[in-house]
């Protein structure tokens, strides 16, 4: 008996052991990779408070001293920060409001609604996700300045109606999730279709809604081809671009201010992923979307 | 499960079922009208277009000019054409399996059960929100020869740093290393596989003595391969698209030792108007990138292992 205790607590203490090390190798392995990964972030922050001209100092420091908050005013008066902040927010809007409105009707209609050819079209849909836009890029151009709206939003904001195929396949996807029995039940309350997916469904999907509102923002918010595409006079430029147009400023192109512009920048990308993480993971795990 | 929607449709005449159906496929087609015609506006139609412009002369200021299969002889006369084409392979080369190799360490390790591992996973996933601009601009500094942290980090260690950005045998490594800062996103599609695979095989195979090692190739990678398959041809598109860092911090040099196909691409049609030509450069692309997918996909029958049902 007293052996076989002892036994079973040696075997237990080798145990624990090789927990405590196996542990300790993991926290060795992530503990550099981690550090990798917040240094861009803890250096972009930090020296956005470093003197201008800090840029060309040895060795880097990354905390600032001594502290400087000039680069941020810099920033608003080289540049018409809130006008593209405006810019930003206009197309952003737009886009969001296209491709919930876009995505639900187009999923409904392919998770609850029979006709001839659905699935081809549905396999269409998802095929047409593995076309590159730079493959669509020129002629796309060549139309939206056929009809002059190049250095406009539109260009960027109307194929957001057209459903991307990525929100699509979400709602579709969440849809089918949803008993059929609630679209019965409306049926016979007299709903149609339309009422029946306003009504019933889409406020039952907004999980959905929420992880396509998210990647829309951040993906239109980053873009940076579209823009530079589209957009060719200043005061339309959208705040990717803005930043970007800061180094062309003498001063400007210092790095600190440049610094202080890109926290600006990323501050409501990075605020938006810890409120709605769990949107993000859902929606790359549904789809395999990337940022 | 209510006996009224079970029993209520057999009570409809044909004729009038007939109609019913004829009337949802009527709705169906209206609400799919958003897709079909942005399909055809967006997609197939600049497709077509596109061909139809790579066979000619366009350079916006003129209507096109129908010139055979002279952009593609021209293409194949293009030292830059072989250049982007060259540098966006080998970035491709070694940038997707390091991606994956790194991205399923870290899946790995974060699918440990230890303190903090909810934070790393949002640290590690951060960066995917971020991509752009300010992230080019802040490593276009951190790659800096002699005022950036890597160099500094290198010389703590002895070691004597390269100029990462300014060299043409270098830069292009810069980009891969920046690219690896990114793999949270792929960590998150294989670490949902992993927690999908099921507890009870690598217990099986553990009292069978599997060790560790064996169970992770025999039982874990054959478990999450569909999802290692998709994160490849994900990330081979990717990788075939970039454009923001090398358009910021190189510009494509030096000595086009940067030059991404995409950046070869946008020049040739938004700087030069050469259009044609650039519908041209973009029908490769759409080929190439087909063949790299179907390439991938052929490759690993046999390598894909997919759970019943």
């Amino acid at each position: 008996m007293t052996a076989y205790t002892g036994a079973r607590r040696r075997r237990s203490v080798t145990r624990v052991l090789r927990d405590v090390l196996t542990k300790g190798a993991v926290y060795l392995a992530i503990l550099p990779l981690a550090a990798f990964i917040i240094m861009p972030f803890a250096w972009m922050l930090g020296s956005s408070f470093k003197p201008i001209g800090s840029g060309i100092k040895f060795p880097p420091q990354f905390i600032p001293n001594p502290v400087v908050f000039t680069n941020y005013p810099y920033v608003f008066k080289t540049i018409t920060f809130f006008k593209y902040l405006l810019n930003s927010l206009t197309i952003v809007a737009g886009v969001l409001v296209g491709e919930v409105l876009s995505a639900s009707v187009v999923g409904f209609a392919f998770a609850r609604l029979r006709f001839p050819g659905r699935n081809t079209l549905f396999m269409l849909l998802l095929a047409t996700m593995m076309i590159p836009y730079p493959v669509t890029m020129v002629p796309t151009f060549i139309v939206f300045r056929l009809i002059r709206w190049v250095d406009t939003y539109l260009p960027l904001i109307v194929p957001a109606f057209a459903a991307p195929p990525f929100a699509v396949f979400l709602m579709r996807q969440f849809f089918m999730t949803i008993n059929r029995e609630l679209d019965d039940a409306a049926k016979v309350d007299g709903c149609n279709e339309i009422l029946t997916l306003f009504r019933i469904l889409m406020p039952l999907s907004m999980p959905a809604l929420t992880t396509i509102a998210i990647f829309s923002f951040t993906a239109n918010w980053n873009d940076f081809l579209g823009p530079l595409i589209y957009l060719s006079s200043a005061d339309k430029y959208t705040l990717a671009l803005g930043i970007n147009y800061l180094r062309s400023f003498r001063g400007g192109g210092d790095l600190a201010p440049q610094m202080a512009a890109s926290v600006m920048f990323v501050t409501p990308c990075v605020i938006l992923f810890f409120v709605a993480q769990k949107y993000f993971v859902q929606g790359i795990v549904t789809t395999g979307l990337k940022g | 499960m209510t006996t009224t929607s079970g029993t209520l449709p057999t009570r409809i005449p044909a004729r009038r079922r007939l109609g019913l159906s004829r009337r949802e496929a009527i709705v169906g087609y209206t609400l799919l009208s958003p897709w079909l015609i942005g399909f055809l506006v967006f997609t197939l139609g600049p497709m077509i277009a596109s061909l139809y412009f790579s066979f000619c002369d366009y350079k916006v200021i003129k209507p096109p000019r129908l010139i055979g299969l002279a952009n593609y002889q021209r293409m194949l006369a293009d030292d830059l054409f072989y250049k982007s084409l060259t540098v966006t392979a080998k970035y491709t080369f070694a940038s997707v399996p390091l991606g994956i190799v790194v991205a399923l360490f870290v899946a790995v390790l974060l699918n440990q059960r230890i303190w903090g591992v909810r934070v790393f996973r949002t640290i590690f996933y951060l960066p995917s929100v971020v991509s752009g601009v300010a992230v080019s601009l802040v490593f276009a500094w951190i790659f800096n020869y002699r005022f950036g942290i890597i160099n500094f980090v290198l010389g703590l260690l002895g070691i004597r740093g390269p100029d990462w950005l300014g060299r043409p045998a270098w830069a292009l490594w810069a980009f891969v290393l920046m690219s690896l800062w990114g793999v949270g996103g792929n960590m998150v599609i294989l670490l949902a596989g992993l927690q999908g695979v099921p507890v009870s095989l690598h217990e099986a195979a553990q009292i069978d003595g599997a060790s560790a090692w064996k169970r992770f190739w025999s039982i874990t990678v054959p478990m999450i391969s569909p999802a290692i398959l998709f994160i490849t041809i994900m990330s081979v598109i990717g990788s075939f698209q970039v454009f923001t860092q090398a358009y910021i911090m190189t510009g494509g040099g030096p000595a086009n030792a940067t030059l991404f196909y995409l950046l070869y691409l946008y020049r040739n049609a938004f700087n030069w108007f050469e259009m044609g030509y650039a519908s041209a450069l973009a029908w490769v692309l759409f080929v190439i990138i087909l063949a790299c997918t179907l390439i991938t996909m052929r490759g690993s029958q046999g390598l894909v292992h997919y759970e019943g049902a």
